[in-house]
């Protein structure tokens, strides 16, 4: 008897149900999309940021370089958490006598770690260097093979491409590691890591590196984690406000449909007074509409909000929000409440009223 | 009778049109002040993203190459200079208030008792002056994360900051003399950067000039500056563009076209964008831009939506008001009138009430994130109020439709 006057009571009064329960699907999409976004920005904006470049320094202690034994353990102290690249430096002369800084690097790990090189082309084959533009203008003015000469060991290197970053790199000479280890003997003497993850988990890997490593001097690029964690705390604040006012807006909205559709049906109500129903079993079933509308809306809602979570990250971050599912209870719970609440206020007026007025029309 | 019969519609059913009108206002004030930080996101963020430091350089046009190994310069004494007096002169471009800050370095090397090392001249918080402006420029705000321990150095005190590496190394410490060259200096503080300048002494540029006998030179200008996401437009070269095109190029924030301006300014010199800062920078911004503006799509459709959800059922709350009208004589053009009258009024108010709201929303939450207001444009209040007139147009418009079909017997026995 209670199940049929409940879906009596809605399918009679199609239009006004479809309408409250519409502003419930919208409250809980909103809310859902919101809190996805919000959970999310924060891994999605961090990939944007590791395009800085490194966060972590590994240097050997002044004048030395790393023994193979300790880039091993930086390797493996850093595994999948991060990107390592070792760098090797010396100074060489040009033919003209001209000194000029030489970098032995592995390209293909430059190449992520630092996408803001502009390149005109990288190198592939042995024997093939990467020159800095201002280098190449003293250089290679003529765009050929060039030799470079280092304690009296001469290489002839024929340039790929140039670079351009606008820093210290664009004077310098780039050779592949196994190139310039041959040609000068000498090993990495700074490895730059872009360490992924949140600003502690980017610290504890310091800390563990410090620890392991204690010939090196292991130092974070204040430059790089300080500015992250300044605009990634703005935008997840602008963020958070923003979600917070969508929230109420689509709450107070739910709070007016409701209320407006039960004093729409003060009459029904009056009538089932009038033929013996009790306080107690029109609040019970007002309260089990408002559970079912709830239920049926938040969980709506919360797939509509989950695709709109999705889509905003396809558009804007070119990868999905992954959809989070622990953020269902929260959004069940405040359905719940605020269609509780906007079926509660208007009950205590409902309780007062004698049937007979309300059905004289007064 | 038309105006009267609206009226006594508001005086007598105030609970229902004061919800409906909170929700208008509400909506509208969200609106407003999520359109107001969505279009002004891109320029808080931007500035926030100076904490990066300096994303372009100025050097001198014929300098030779630099060499340097972390912070060891092995660069011989001498090739061109910048002059410090052209500094001024940035501040004179076209694009200066986008200048956040600059500084100028000269590093010269140098013995420090009997190690060899570098010493970077620069300003720390300089006082400048071009025409009748007065600014403090320096290292304190173009690069913000370098932290002193101790004190920085004061006016032109000769006080000089030492490196928190180098200070280690040679066990010194703050408010302490060093001998560099054979000259005493203070040290005012210990430097920490995390970059080469830990292992350098920073001290005034009038320090390195005298101790490299160059009196009045510079080597490089690092520039702050805020700029705008490079495109394909800002990567054409100038002299190439037709005349409209360029001034459109000259006037537009692009890292390129304030490097351009910047050797205008200064003499002999050779301006280039920082590539890791501003490269990365262009790509954070315009994410963050798009999500916010993705994000004030969706909240404008959901406080829409709710807001006609809202209107719709309002308006059903009244078939036999409706009724009894129709009963009386009133004709479908009479109806439809006075309830859309209802709507736009109900609207034009809570859409003016939450414009307001909305733009104190934005100034105090501009204030409370990024330490300064976000400004809402008066174009802003026409936008705001068409679109609440819309959205609870569309609200009642079914329930109005609906409302002139109704049989006016049946609404009024409570059965329609």
């Amino acid at each position: 008897m209670f199940f049929r006057m409940l879906i009596r009571a809605a399918m009679l009064r199609k239009r006004t149900a479809i309408s409250a329960l519409l502003a419930i699907v919208v409250a809980s999409a909103a809310a859902t999309a919101m809190l996805n976004i919000f959970i999310d920005v924060q891994s999605k904006l961090r990939k944007e940021f590791r395009g800085f470049g490194a966060n972590i320094i590994v240097e050997a202690k002044s004048g030395a370089s790393f023994a193979p034994a300790d880039l091993d353990r930086i390797n493996s102290v850093v595994g999948t958490r991060g990107l390592v690249v070792p760098f090797a430096y010396a100074v060489a002369r040009t033919s003209g006598g001209q000194p000029v800084v030489v970098a032995g690097t592995n390209f293909d790990l430059v190449r992520k770690l630092n996408p803001w090189w502009s390149v005109s082309a990288w190198p592939n084959h042995r024997l093939q260097a990467l020159v800095g533009v201002r280098a190449a203008q003293v250089i290679i003015p003529d765009g050929k093979s060039f030799a470079l000469d280092y304690l009296g060991r001469t290489l002839q290197l024929s340039p790929a491409g140039t670079v351009r970053t606008g820093a210290g790199e664009d004077s310098r000479v780039y050779l592949s590691l196994a190139d310039f280890e041959t040609w000068t003997g000498l090993q990495p003497s700074v490895v730059e890591i872009a360490a992924y993850g949140s600003a502690t988990e980017v610290s504890s890997l310091l800390s563990t590196l410090q620890k392991n490593i204690p010939s090196a001097d292991v130092h974070p690029v204040r430059q790089v984690t300080e500015g992250e964690a300044n605009i990634l705390g703005k935008t997840r604040s602008t963020l958070l406000w923003s979600a917070v006012f969508i929230i109420i807006t689509a709450a107070l909205c739910v709070l007016a449909t409701l209320t407006g559709w039960l004093f729409d049906r003060r009459r029904d109500f009056a009538i089932m007074k009038a033929i013996g129903a009790s306080d107690r079993l029109i609040a019970l079933f007002i309260s089990g509409e408002a559970v079912i509308l709830a239920l049926i809306g938040a969980l709506v809602g919360f797939a509509a909000g989950i695709g709109i979570a999705a889509w905003i990250g396809r558009v804007n971050f070119h990868a999905p929000v992954t959809p989070r599912f622990d953020v269902l209870p929260p959004v069940l719970i405040g359905c719940l409440l605020v269609t509780l609440l906007a079926t509660l206020l208007p009950l205590r007026l409902l309780r007062q009223i004698q049937p007979a007025m309300i059905l004289r029309g007064e | 009778m038309f105006a009267r019969l609206v009226y006594e519609s508001f005086r007598r059913q105030t609970r229902r049109k004061l919800l409906v009108a909170a929700a208008i206002t509400l909506g509208a004030a969200v609106s407003t002040a999520m359109i107001a930080i969505a279009t002004d996101i891109g320029d808080k963020i931007s500035r926030e993203l100076r904490t990066y430091g300096a994303n372009i350089i100025v050097t001198p046009q014929d300098s030779t190459l630099d060499v340097q190994i972390g912070s060891v310069n092995l660069k011989p004494a001498g090739g061109a200079y910048l002059n410090e007096t052209d500094l001024p002169k940035i501040k004179g471009i076209f694009w200066r208030n986008n200048i956040a800050a600059f500084t100028p370095e000269l590093p010269v090397n140098v013995k420090l008792g009997s190690t060899e090392t570098t010493l970077l001249g620069t300003y720390f918080a300089k006082s400048l002056k071009f025409g009748d402006d007065h600014f403090t420029e320096g290292a304190r705000s173009t690069f913000p994360w370098w932290k002193v321990e101790g004190s920085w150095p004061a006016g032109d005190s000769g006080d000089v900051l030492i490196g928190e590496k180098l200070a280690r190394v040679q066990d010194i410490s703050a408010g302490q003399q060093i001998q560099v060259n054979g000259k005493p200096y203070r040290v005012a503080g210990i430097l920490s950067t995390g970059g080469i300048e830990d292992s350098q002494i920073i001290a005034p540029l009038a320090v390195a000039q005298a101790i490299a006998q160059q009196p009045g030179a510079v080597s490089k200008i690092f520039v702050s500056a805020v700029t705008k996401p490079e495109d394909a437009f800002a990567r054409r070269n100038p002299d190439t563009l037709s005349p409209a095109d360029r001034d459109r190029w000259y006037c537009s924030p692009y890292p390129q076209s304030i490097a351009y301006q910047l050797e205008e300014a200064i003499p002999h010199s050779h301006a280039e964008q920082i590539r890791q800062v501003e490269q990365n920078e262009g790509k954070v911004l315009s994410r963050i831009e798009g999500l916010m503006l993705l994000i004030t799509l969706a909240a404008l459709f959901t406080s829409g939506l709710a807001v006609s959800a809202a209107m719709a059922t309002a308006m059903f709350e009244r078939r036999e008001e409706i009724g009894l009208m129709k009963a009386l004589g009133a004709g479908h053009f009479m109806l439809s009138a006075i309830f859309i009258t209802e709507s736009v009024l109900l609207a034009c108010a809570g859409g003016l009430v939450g414009f307001a709201g909305g733009a104190l929303l934005a100034h105090k939450l501009g204030y409370a994130i990024f330490g300064s207001g976000i400004a809402v444009e008066p174009v802003l209040l026409p936008l705001v109020l068409g679109i609440a007139v819309v959205v609870t147009f569309m609200g009642s418009a079914a329930a109005i439709r609906r409302a002139v079909k109704y049989d006016p017997v049946l609404a009024l026995r409570g059965e329609a």
